[in-house]
Protein backbone atom coordinates (compact mmCIF):
# COMPACT_ATOMS: atom_id res chain seq x y z
CA UNK A 1 0.00 0.00 0.00
CA UNK A 2 2.56 2.42 -1.10
CA UNK A 3 0.40 4.09 -3.91
CA UNK A 4 -0.86 6.64 -1.59
CA UNK A 5 -1.43 10.17 -3.53
CA UNK A 6 -1.38 13.26 -2.52
CA UNK A 7 -2.77 14.87 -4.79
CA UNK A 8 -6.50 14.70 -7.12
CA UNK A 9 -8.92 16.29 -9.50
CA UNK A 10 -12.74 16.52 -9.44
CA UNK A 11 -14.13 17.96 -12.49
CA UNK A 12 -17.65 18.66 -11.57
CA UNK A 13 -19.87 19.74 -14.65
CA UNK A 14 -22.93 20.74 -13.61
CA UNK A 15 -24.08 21.89 -9.42
CA UNK A 16 -25.88 18.84 -9.08
CA UNK A 17 -22.38 16.77 -9.69
CA UNK A 18 -20.75 19.65 -7.04
CA UNK A 19 -23.51 18.03 -4.70
CA UNK A 20 -22.68 14.94 -5.23
CA UNK A 21 -19.13 15.76 -4.30
CA UNK A 22 -20.34 17.14 -1.01
CA UNK A 23 -21.87 14.09 -0.26
CA UNK A 24 -19.18 12.08 -0.53
CA UNK A 25 -16.66 14.51 1.11
CA UNK A 26 -19.16 14.46 4.30
CA UNK A 27 -19.31 10.66 4.39
CA UNK A 28 -15.27 10.15 4.62
CA UNK A 29 -14.85 13.26 6.96
CA UNK A 30 -13.54 12.57 10.15
CA UNK A 31 -13.76 14.69 13.45
CA UNK A 32 -10.48 17.31 13.66
CA UNK A 33 -10.54 17.35 10.00
CA UNK A 34 -9.18 20.80 9.01
CA UNK A 35 -9.94 22.06 4.93
CA UNK A 36 -8.14 24.85 3.50
CA UNK A 37 -10.48 26.10 0.87
CA UNK A 38 -9.17 28.08 -1.83
CA UNK A 39 -10.21 29.66 -4.71
CA UNK A 40 -11.50 33.41 -6.35
CA UNK A 41 -14.72 35.12 -5.30
CA UNK A 42 -17.44 33.00 -6.89
CA UNK A 43 -15.21 29.91 -7.37
CA UNK A 44 -18.35 28.04 -5.08
CA UNK A 45 -16.24 28.05 -1.75
CA UNK A 46 -19.56 28.73 0.04
CA UNK A 47 -21.08 26.46 -1.89
CA UNK A 48 -19.03 23.44 -1.25
CA UNK A 49 -19.43 24.06 2.45
CA UNK A 50 -22.99 24.28 2.20
CA UNK A 51 -23.28 20.75 0.12
CA UNK A 52 -21.21 19.12 3.12
CA UNK A 53 -23.16 20.61 5.76
CA UNK A 54 -26.30 19.69 4.40
CA UNK A 55 -25.29 15.90 3.89
CA UNK A 56 -23.80 16.54 7.27
CA UNK A 57 -27.73 17.06 8.35
CA UNK A 58 -27.45 20.71 8.74
CA UNK A 59 -30.60 22.77 7.60
CA UNK A 60 -28.96 24.42 4.16
CA UNK A 61 -30.72 27.47 5.76
CA UNK A 62 -28.17 28.13 8.35
CA UNK A 63 -25.26 28.06 5.82
CA UNK A 64 -24.68 31.21 4.46
CA UNK A 65 -21.26 32.74 4.09
CA UNK A 66 -19.09 33.87 7.27
CA UNK A 67 -17.16 36.54 5.40
CA UNK A 68 -18.81 39.44 7.57
CA UNK A 69 -19.08 37.29 10.88
CA UNK A 70 -15.25 35.08 10.08
CA UNK A 71 -16.53 32.42 11.44
CA UNK A 72 -20.18 30.42 11.84
CA UNK A 73 -20.74 26.94 13.51
CA UNK A 74 -23.02 24.64 12.47
CA UNK A 75 -24.35 21.53 14.09
CA UNK A 76 -24.70 18.51 12.40
CA UNK A 77 -23.19 14.58 12.03
CA UNK A 78 -20.33 16.37 13.57
CA UNK A 79 -19.72 20.22 14.60
CA UNK A 80 -18.53 22.22 11.85
CA UNK A 81 -16.89 25.35 11.97
CA UNK A 82 -17.19 27.12 8.52
CA UNK A 83 -14.07 30.44 8.81
CA UNK A 84 -13.62 32.76 5.79
CA UNK A 85 -10.29 35.03 6.28
CA UNK A 86 -11.01 37.07 3.30
CA UNK A 87 -11.04 39.77 5.85
CA UNK A 88 -8.26 39.59 7.68
CA UNK A 89 -5.06 40.90 7.61
CA UNK A 90 -2.95 37.81 7.96
CA UNK A 91 -2.07 34.91 10.19
CA UNK A 92 -2.30 36.84 13.75
CA UNK A 93 -5.47 37.47 13.24
CA UNK A 94 -6.90 34.39 12.54
CA UNK A 95 -5.05 33.12 15.90
CA UNK A 96 -6.30 36.48 17.80
CA UNK A 97 -9.50 34.90 16.51
CA UNK A 98 -8.98 32.03 19.05
CA UNK A 99 -8.85 29.82 15.73
CA UNK A 100 -6.54 26.98 17.07
CA UNK A 101 -9.51 25.94 19.79
CA UNK A 102 -11.24 25.52 16.96
CA UNK A 103 -8.73 24.01 14.70
CA UNK A 104 -7.69 21.40 17.83
CA UNK A 105 -11.09 20.63 18.43
CA UNK A 106 -13.41 17.69 17.55
CA UNK A 107 -15.55 19.34 14.88
CA UNK A 108 -14.57 19.43 10.96
CA UNK A 109 -13.27 22.97 10.13
CA UNK A 110 -13.85 24.68 6.96
CA UNK A 111 -11.99 27.67 5.93
CA UNK A 112 -12.56 29.65 2.92
CA UNK A 113 -9.50 32.09 1.67
CA UNK A 114 -6.71 30.22 3.17
CA UNK A 115 -4.35 31.18 0.79
CA UNK A 116 -3.97 34.16 2.52
CA UNK A 117 -2.73 32.31 5.71
CA UNK A 118 0.91 31.99 5.05
CA UNK A 119 2.06 30.00 8.15
CA UNK A 120 -0.39 28.99 10.95
CA UNK A 121 -2.67 27.15 9.23
CA UNK A 122 -1.92 22.78 8.54
CA UNK A 123 -4.60 21.87 6.84
CA UNK A 124 -5.17 17.97 6.09
CA UNK A 125 -6.86 18.90 3.47
CA UNK A 126 -6.32 21.84 0.94
CA UNK A 127 -9.34 22.14 -1.78
CA UNK A 128 -8.34 24.70 -5.02
CA UNK A 129 -11.78 25.48 -7.10
CA UNK A 130 -11.58 27.02 -10.05
CA UNK A 131 -13.99 27.83 -12.61
CA UNK A 132 -13.83 26.25 -16.24
CA UNK A 133 -17.61 27.20 -17.30
CA UNK A 134 -20.35 29.05 -16.33
CA UNK A 135 -21.50 25.75 -14.01
CA UNK A 136 -18.93 23.36 -14.25
CA UNK A 137 -15.88 23.48 -12.09
CA UNK A 138 -12.41 21.94 -11.10
CA UNK A 139 -12.17 20.72 -7.28
CA UNK A 140 -8.05 20.15 -7.18
CA UNK A 141 -7.63 17.90 -3.98
CA UNK A 142 -3.70 17.67 -2.19
CA UNK A 143 -3.25 16.89 1.05
CA UNK A 144 0.88 16.26 2.74
CA UNK A 145 -0.37 14.42 5.89
CA UNK A 146 -1.26 10.50 6.40
CA UNK A 147 -4.27 11.09 7.58
CA UNK A 148 -4.99 13.51 4.47
CA UNK A 149 -4.11 10.34 1.88
CA UNK A 150 -6.33 8.11 3.71
CA UNK A 151 -9.04 10.44 3.33
CA UNK A 152 -8.63 11.29 -0.27
CA UNK A 153 -8.37 7.80 -0.55
CA UNK A 154 -11.79 7.11 0.60
CA UNK A 155 -13.03 10.42 -1.02
CA UNK A 156 -12.25 8.80 -4.88
CA UNK A 157 -13.82 5.44 -3.60
CA UNK A 158 -16.52 7.32 -2.57
CA UNK A 159 -17.47 9.26 -4.98
CA UNK A 160 -17.01 6.26 -8.04
CA UNK A 161 -15.37 6.57 -11.49
CA UNK A 162 -15.02 10.04 -13.17
CA UNK A 163 -17.13 9.42 -15.68
CA UNK A 164 -20.05 9.47 -13.25
CA UNK A 165 -18.84 12.90 -12.45
CA UNK B 1 -32.03 35.66 25.98
CA UNK B 2 -31.12 34.29 29.15
CA UNK B 3 -34.10 33.53 31.29
CA UNK B 4 -35.46 35.63 34.23
CA UNK B 5 -33.51 35.08 37.09
CA UNK B 6 -35.20 38.10 39.98
CA UNK B 7 -33.62 36.24 42.88
CA UNK B 8 -29.80 37.20 41.58
CA UNK B 9 -31.11 40.77 40.66
CA UNK B 10 -30.76 43.24 43.86
CA UNK B 11 -34.39 44.39 44.02
CA UNK B 12 -33.02 47.61 46.24
CA UNK B 13 -31.96 49.11 43.48
CA UNK B 14 -34.29 49.29 41.19
CA UNK B 15 -36.08 52.57 42.33
CA UNK B 16 -33.58 55.01 43.08
CA UNK B 17 -36.34 56.39 45.41
CA UNK B 18 -34.31 59.49 46.47
CA UNK B 19 -34.11 60.05 42.88
CA UNK B 20 -37.61 59.28 41.60
CA UNK B 21 -39.73 61.92 40.02
CA UNK B 22 -36.65 63.88 39.55
CA UNK B 23 -35.21 62.38 36.35
CA UNK B 24 -36.01 59.85 34.07
CA UNK B 25 -33.61 56.82 34.39
CA UNK B 26 -30.42 56.13 32.54
CA UNK B 27 -29.56 53.14 31.47
CA UNK B 28 -25.66 52.07 30.03
CA UNK B 29 -25.60 50.12 26.38
CA UNK B 30 -22.44 48.13 26.06
CA UNK B 31 -21.92 46.46 22.30
CA UNK B 32 -18.47 44.41 20.80
CA UNK B 33 -20.34 41.68 18.94
CA UNK B 34 -17.99 42.30 16.05
CA UNK B 35 -15.99 45.11 14.28
CA UNK B 36 -17.07 48.05 16.51
CA UNK B 37 -16.41 48.84 20.33
CA UNK B 38 -19.44 50.84 21.28
CA UNK B 39 -20.72 52.60 24.39
CA UNK B 40 -24.14 54.39 24.75
CA UNK B 41 -26.22 56.04 27.57
CA UNK B 42 -30.20 55.79 27.05
CA UNK B 43 -32.42 57.07 29.12
CA UNK B 44 -36.04 55.65 29.78
CA UNK B 45 -37.35 58.44 27.84
CA UNK B 46 -35.65 56.76 25.35
CA UNK B 47 -33.23 60.02 24.34
CA UNK B 48 -30.00 59.02 23.60
CA UNK B 49 -27.95 60.94 25.93
CA UNK B 50 -24.62 59.83 24.38
CA UNK B 51 -23.67 57.24 21.18
CA UNK B 52 -20.04 56.41 21.84
CA UNK B 53 -18.50 54.14 18.43
CA UNK B 54 -14.71 53.33 18.64
CA UNK B 55 -13.66 53.72 14.72
CA UNK B 56 -15.71 57.10 14.67
CA UNK B 57 -14.39 58.69 16.84
CA UNK B 58 -10.61 60.24 18.29
CA UNK B 59 -10.50 57.25 19.83
CA UNK B 60 -9.98 55.54 16.81
CA UNK B 61 -6.78 57.61 15.64
CA UNK B 62 -5.91 57.26 19.29
CA UNK B 63 -5.43 53.57 18.69
CA UNK B 64 -4.62 53.56 14.92
CA UNK B 65 -6.71 51.18 14.30
CA UNK B 66 -7.66 49.26 11.01
CA UNK B 67 -11.01 48.30 9.84
CA UNK B 68 -11.68 45.70 10.55
CA UNK B 69 -10.35 45.36 13.41
CA UNK B 70 -11.52 41.84 14.56
CA UNK B 71 -9.22 40.56 17.34
CA UNK B 72 -10.73 40.60 20.70
CA UNK B 73 -7.58 42.37 22.23
CA UNK B 74 -8.74 45.50 20.12
CA UNK B 75 -11.84 45.28 22.22
CA UNK B 76 -10.29 45.20 25.37
CA UNK B 77 -8.13 48.01 24.50
CA UNK B 78 -11.04 50.25 23.46
CA UNK B 79 -13.65 49.22 25.70
CA UNK B 80 -12.92 51.33 29.24
CA UNK B 81 -12.08 54.27 27.03
CA UNK B 82 -15.03 54.05 25.09
CA UNK B 83 -17.35 53.38 28.27
CA UNK B 84 -15.56 56.32 29.62
CA UNK B 85 -16.15 58.34 27.01
CA UNK B 86 -19.84 57.83 27.17
CA UNK B 87 -20.37 58.83 30.41
CA UNK B 88 -18.57 61.91 30.07
CA UNK B 89 -20.67 63.05 27.00
CA UNK B 90 -24.27 61.60 28.93
CA UNK B 91 -22.80 63.77 31.74
CA UNK B 92 -23.42 60.94 33.83
CA UNK B 93 -21.99 59.16 37.00
CA UNK B 94 -22.03 54.87 37.18
CA UNK B 95 -24.53 55.58 40.59
CA UNK B 96 -26.71 57.31 38.05
CA UNK B 97 -27.19 54.24 36.42
CA UNK B 98 -30.24 51.82 36.45
CA UNK B 99 -29.32 49.18 34.74
CA UNK B 100 -26.71 47.83 31.99
CA UNK B 101 -26.96 46.17 28.39
CA UNK B 102 -24.95 43.97 26.79
CA UNK B 103 -24.98 42.47 23.12
CA UNK B 104 -24.36 38.71 23.97
CA UNK B 105 -25.52 37.42 20.29
CA UNK B 106 -24.60 37.37 17.34
CA UNK B 107 -20.71 37.50 16.92
CA UNK B 108 -17.11 36.36 17.56
CA UNK B 109 -17.05 34.84 21.10
CA UNK B 110 -13.48 36.32 22.09
CA UNK B 111 -15.00 39.71 20.52
CA UNK B 112 -18.30 39.94 22.71
CA UNK B 113 -17.01 38.17 25.79
CA UNK B 114 -15.06 41.60 26.30
CA UNK B 115 -18.14 43.73 26.29
CA UNK B 116 -20.21 40.79 28.49
CA UNK B 117 -17.00 41.18 30.72
CA UNK B 118 -17.25 44.56 31.29
CA UNK B 119 -21.15 44.94 31.59
CA UNK B 120 -21.03 42.22 34.25
CA UNK B 121 -18.50 43.19 36.12
CA UNK B 122 -20.18 47.04 36.50
CA UNK B 123 -23.67 45.63 37.16
CA UNK B 124 -22.07 43.96 39.74
CA UNK B 125 -19.95 46.48 41.34
CA UNK B 126 -23.05 49.15 40.81
CA UNK B 127 -25.57 45.94 41.92
CA UNK B 128 -27.57 47.18 39.21
CA UNK B 129 -29.14 44.38 36.60
CA UNK B 130 -28.34 43.42 33.68
CA UNK B 131 -29.89 42.84 30.18
CA UNK B 132 -29.03 40.67 27.23
CA UNK B 133 -29.32 42.48 24.19
CA UNK B 134 -29.45 40.83 20.61
CA UNK B 135 -27.54 42.50 18.18
CA UNK B 136 -30.15 42.20 15.16
CA UNK B 137 -32.54 42.97 17.04
CA UNK B 138 -31.19 46.07 18.01
CA UNK B 139 -31.08 47.22 14.90
CA UNK B 140 -34.69 47.04 14.25
CA UNK B 141 -34.94 49.12 17.81
CA UNK B 142 -33.57 51.45 15.54
CA UNK B 143 -36.23 52.42 14.14
CA UNK B 144 -38.38 52.50 17.53
CA UNK B 145 -35.53 55.12 18.83
CA UNK B 146 -35.62 57.21 15.43
CA UNK B 147 -39.68 57.24 15.30
CA UNK B 148 -40.30 58.63 18.65
CA UNK B 149 -43.34 56.45 19.13
CA UNK B 150 -44.51 52.57 18.93
CA UNK B 151 -43.60 50.98 15.37
CA UNK B 152 -44.54 47.28 16.23
CA UNK B 153 -46.11 45.43 14.91
CA UNK B 154 -44.05 45.55 12.15
CA UNK B 155 -42.04 43.84 9.06
CA UNK B 156 -38.63 43.68 10.19
CA UNK B 157 -35.37 43.94 7.65
CA UNK B 158 -32.16 44.16 8.97
CA UNK B 159 -29.70 44.05 6.00
CA UNK B 160 -25.74 44.42 6.48
CA UNK B 161 -22.41 42.88 6.16
CA UNK B 162 -22.88 40.29 7.88
CA UNK B 163 -27.25 40.37 7.41
CA UNK B 164 -29.85 39.90 4.99
CA UNK B 165 -33.09 39.13 7.88
CA UNK B 166 -36.74 39.43 7.33
CA UNK B 167 -38.52 39.27 10.42
CA UNK B 168 -42.56 39.54 11.88
CA UNK B 169 -41.77 41.90 14.90
CA UNK B 170 -44.66 41.15 17.00
CA UNK B 171 -43.75 43.62 19.49
CA UNK B 172 -40.18 45.26 20.28
CA UNK B 173 -38.48 41.87 21.82
CA UNK B 174 -40.47 39.22 20.27
CA UNK B 175 -39.51 38.66 16.72
CA UNK B 176 -40.02 35.88 14.75
CA UNK B 177 -37.47 34.92 11.72
CA UNK B 178 -39.14 35.14 8.40
CA UNK B 179 -36.00 34.16 5.94
CA UNK B 180 -32.54 35.58 5.39
CA UNK B 181 -29.62 34.34 2.78
CA UNK B 182 -28.99 31.49 2.20
CA UNK B 183 -25.87 32.31 1.07
CA UNK B 184 -23.86 36.04 1.12
CA UNK B 185 -25.23 38.72 3.00
CA UNK B 186 -26.39 42.23 0.76
CA UNK B 187 -23.74 43.92 2.31
CA UNK B 188 -21.38 41.62 1.83
CA UNK B 189 -22.32 41.65 -2.01
CA UNK B 190 -21.48 44.92 -1.90
CA UNK B 191 -18.24 44.80 -0.62
CA UNK B 192 -16.92 42.26 -3.12
CA UNK B 193 -18.30 43.42 -5.93
CA UNK B 194 -16.47 46.93 -4.77
CA UNK B 195 -13.44 44.66 -4.68
CA UNK B 196 -14.06 43.06 -8.34
CA UNK B 197 -14.15 46.73 -9.50
CA UNK B 198 -11.51 48.12 -8.10
CA UNK B 199 -13.42 50.39 -6.23
CA UNK B 200 -11.23 49.67 -2.66
CA UNK B 201 -13.43 49.18 1.06
CA UNK B 202 -16.16 49.76 2.14
CA UNK B 203 -17.89 48.63 -0.66
CA UNK B 204 -21.10 50.26 -0.10
CA UNK B 205 -19.93 53.95 -0.30
CA UNK B 206 -17.75 52.82 -3.07
CA UNK B 207 -20.62 51.21 -4.91
CA UNK B 208 -22.71 53.77 -4.16
CA UNK B 209 -20.74 56.41 -5.32
CA UNK B 210 -19.72 54.88 -8.72
CA UNK B 211 -23.47 53.89 -9.54
CA UNK B 212 -24.38 57.37 -9.22
CA UNK B 213 -22.93 58.46 -12.89
CA UNK B 214 -23.76 54.71 -14.04
CA UNK B 215 -27.24 53.52 -15.92
CA UNK B 216 -28.97 50.93 -13.85
CA UNK B 217 -30.21 49.46 -16.74
CA UNK B 218 -27.27 48.81 -18.83
CA UNK B 219 -26.91 44.95 -17.42
CA UNK B 220 -29.20 43.11 -16.53
CA UNK B 221 -28.00 40.80 -13.29
CA UNK B 222 -30.17 37.98 -11.48
CA UNK B 223 -32.63 38.80 -8.89
CA UNK B 224 -32.42 35.64 -7.05
CA UNK B 225 -35.92 34.25 -6.00
CA UNK B 226 -37.60 37.78 -7.40
CA UNK B 227 -40.78 35.88 -8.35
CA UNK B 228 -40.83 33.33 -5.98
CA UNK B 229 -43.16 33.46 -2.68
CA UNK B 230 -40.27 32.07 -0.34
CA UNK B 231 -38.72 35.15 1.90
CA UNK B 232 -35.15 34.89 1.14
CA UNK B 233 -32.24 36.03 -0.72
CA UNK B 234 -29.33 35.14 -2.46
CA UNK B 235 -26.72 37.17 -3.30
CA UNK B 236 -23.98 35.32 -4.83
CA UNK B 237 -25.41 34.61 -7.79
CA UNK B 238 -25.40 37.70 -8.71
CA UNK B 239 -21.83 38.74 -7.35
CA UNK B 240 -20.79 36.50 -9.80
CA UNK B 241 -22.19 37.18 -12.47
CA UNK B 242 -20.95 40.78 -11.93
CA UNK B 243 -17.50 39.12 -11.74
CA UNK B 244 -18.27 37.08 -15.59
CA UNK B 245 -19.63 40.17 -16.61
CA UNK B 246 -15.78 42.03 -15.97
CA UNK B 247 -13.65 38.81 -16.36
CA UNK B 248 -15.01 36.55 -18.61
CA UNK B 249 -16.70 32.86 -18.02
CA UNK B 250 -14.71 31.25 -16.43
CA UNK B 251 -12.56 34.21 -15.34
CA UNK B 252 -9.65 35.33 -16.27
CA UNK B 253 -6.92 37.38 -14.71
CA UNK B 254 -7.58 41.11 -15.35
CA UNK B 255 -6.55 44.83 -13.88
CA UNK B 256 -9.54 46.68 -12.62
CA UNK B 257 -8.03 49.75 -12.98
CA UNK B 258 -7.95 49.27 -17.09
CA UNK B 259 -11.76 48.81 -16.76
CA UNK B 260 -13.01 52.07 -18.73
CA UNK B 261 -15.03 54.70 -16.05
CA UNK B 262 -18.40 54.52 -17.86
CA UNK B 263 -18.28 50.51 -17.56
CA UNK B 264 -17.73 50.55 -13.87
CA UNK B 265 -20.42 52.86 -13.15
CA UNK B 266 -22.91 51.25 -15.01
CA UNK B 267 -21.70 47.63 -13.82
CA UNK B 268 -22.27 49.37 -10.04
CA UNK B 269 -25.46 51.07 -11.16
CA UNK B 270 -26.84 47.66 -12.82
CA UNK B 271 -25.49 45.73 -9.66
CA UNK B 272 -27.17 47.80 -7.26
CA UNK B 273 -30.33 48.02 -8.97
CA UNK B 274 -30.47 44.13 -8.88
CA UNK B 275 -30.20 44.02 -5.12
CA UNK B 276 -32.43 46.79 -4.33
CA UNK B 277 -34.73 45.43 -6.58
CA UNK B 278 -34.75 41.83 -4.47
CA UNK B 279 -34.54 43.76 -1.41
CA UNK B 280 -38.21 46.25 -1.66
CA UNK B 281 -39.57 43.35 -3.82
CA UNK B 282 -38.96 40.87 -0.75
CA UNK B 283 -40.59 43.69 2.20
CA UNK B 284 -43.62 43.71 -0.26
CA UNK B 285 -43.73 40.18 -0.19
CA UNK B 286 -43.74 39.90 3.41
CA UNK B 287 -46.05 42.80 4.35
CA UNK B 288 -48.72 41.05 2.10
CA UNK B 289 -47.96 38.07 3.78
CA UNK B 290 -48.16 39.23 7.39
CA UNK B 291 -50.87 41.83 6.38
CA UNK B 292 -48.66 44.28 8.43
CA UNK B 293 -48.77 48.30 7.07
CA UNK B 294 -45.53 49.06 8.81
CA UNK B 295 -41.96 48.10 7.42
CA UNK B 296 -38.66 48.50 10.18
CA UNK B 297 -35.00 48.83 8.33
CA UNK B 298 -31.73 49.01 9.81
CA UNK B 299 -28.32 47.75 9.13
CA UNK B 300 -25.47 49.15 7.24
CA UNK B 301 -26.92 48.91 3.89
CA UNK B 302 -29.54 50.93 4.76
CA UNK B 303 -28.12 53.74 4.59
CA UNK B 304 -27.66 53.57 0.46
CA UNK B 305 -29.40 56.55 -1.56
CA UNK B 306 -30.65 54.16 -4.03
CA UNK B 307 -32.57 51.76 -1.48
CA UNK B 308 -33.64 54.67 0.39
CA UNK B 309 -35.26 56.75 -2.55
CA UNK B 310 -36.87 53.09 -3.49
CA UNK B 311 -38.75 52.88 0.16
CA UNK B 312 -39.75 56.20 -0.07
CA UNK B 313 -42.07 55.46 -2.92
CA UNK B 314 -43.05 52.54 -0.69
CA UNK B 315 -44.02 55.53 1.32
CA UNK B 316 -46.12 57.02 -1.09
CA UNK B 317 -48.19 53.61 -1.75
CA UNK B 318 -49.18 53.94 1.69
CA UNK B 319 -46.65 51.62 3.85
CA UNK B 320 -45.39 53.36 7.33
CA UNK B 321 -41.64 53.03 6.16
CA UNK B 322 -39.18 53.55 9.00
CA UNK B 323 -35.51 54.05 8.40
CA UNK B 324 -33.13 55.59 11.02
CA UNK B 325 -30.41 58.24 10.15
CA UNK B 326 -27.20 56.89 8.99
CA UNK B 327 -25.31 56.74 12.23
CA UNK B 328 -28.31 54.77 13.67
CA UNK B 329 -28.03 52.28 10.89
CA UNK B 330 -24.56 51.12 11.19
CA UNK B 331 -23.18 49.08 14.19
CA UNK B 332 -23.80 51.24 17.02
CA UNK B 333 -24.68 50.60 21.30
CA UNK B 334 -27.80 53.32 21.30
CA UNK B 335 -30.09 51.03 19.43
CA UNK B 336 -29.47 48.51 22.29
CA UNK B 337 -32.05 50.51 24.05
CA UNK B 338 -34.53 47.59 23.35
CA UNK B 339 -32.84 46.91 26.75
CA UNK B 340 -35.20 49.29 28.36
CA UNK B 341 -38.47 46.63 27.35
CA UNK B 342 -36.50 44.29 28.35
CA UNK B 343 -36.54 46.34 31.73
CA UNK B 344 -39.62 47.18 31.48
CA UNK B 345 -41.04 43.61 31.78
CA UNK B 346 -38.60 42.64 34.12
CA UNK B 347 -36.64 40.22 32.20
CA UNK B 348 -33.08 40.42 33.93
CA UNK B 349 -30.33 38.11 32.65
CA UNK B 350 -28.51 36.25 35.37
CA UNK B 351 -24.75 36.16 36.43
CA UNK B 352 -24.21 33.36 34.43
CA UNK B 353 -25.27 34.85 31.36
CA UNK B 354 -23.06 33.56 28.40
CA UNK B 355 -22.51 34.73 24.82
CA UNK B 356 -23.75 32.82 21.87
CA UNK B 357 -21.77 32.88 18.54
CA UNK B 358 -23.58 32.98 15.42
CA UNK B 359 -27.38 33.25 14.20
CA UNK B 360 -28.71 30.03 15.94
CA UNK B 361 -32.14 29.12 15.00
CA UNK B 362 -32.29 26.78 18.15
CA UNK B 363 -30.95 28.70 21.36
CA UNK B 364 -27.75 27.07 22.30
CA UNK B 365 -24.74 28.27 24.75
CA UNK B 366 -21.50 28.26 23.66
CA UNK B 367 -19.99 25.14 25.38
CA UNK B 368 -16.49 26.06 27.84
CA UNK B 369 -13.60 23.74 25.69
Amino acid sequence: MNFVSNSWTFQSRSEEATARLGVALASVLERGTVVALIGHLGAGKTRLVQAVATAAGVDRREVSSPTFVLVQEYEGRWPIYHFDVYRLGGDDEFLDLGAEEYLNGDGICFIEWADRLEGSLRPDLRITIGATGEFEREFRFETMSPGGMALLDRLKASIGPPESA
Amino acid sequence: MSEPMPDEVPQTSFGFSSRAGTRPRRLLCVESSCDETAAAIVDEDLRVLSSVVASQTALHARFGGVVPEVASRAHVERILPVLDEALREAETRLEDLCAISVVTNPGLVGSLLVGLTAAKTLAMILQIPLIAVNHIEAHLYACRLHARRDVFPAVGLVVSGGHSNLYHCREAVDFELLGSTIDDAAGEAFDKVAAILGLGFPGGPAVQQAASTGNPRAYRFPRSFLKEDRLEFSFSGLKTAVLYEVAGKPPAPYDAAQIPRQRVADLAASFQEAVVDVLVAKCRQALEASGLKTLCVGGGVAANARFRERLDEMRAGGIDVIVPPLSLCTDNAAMSAVAWESFHRGRFAGWDLDVTAGLVRKPRAVKPR
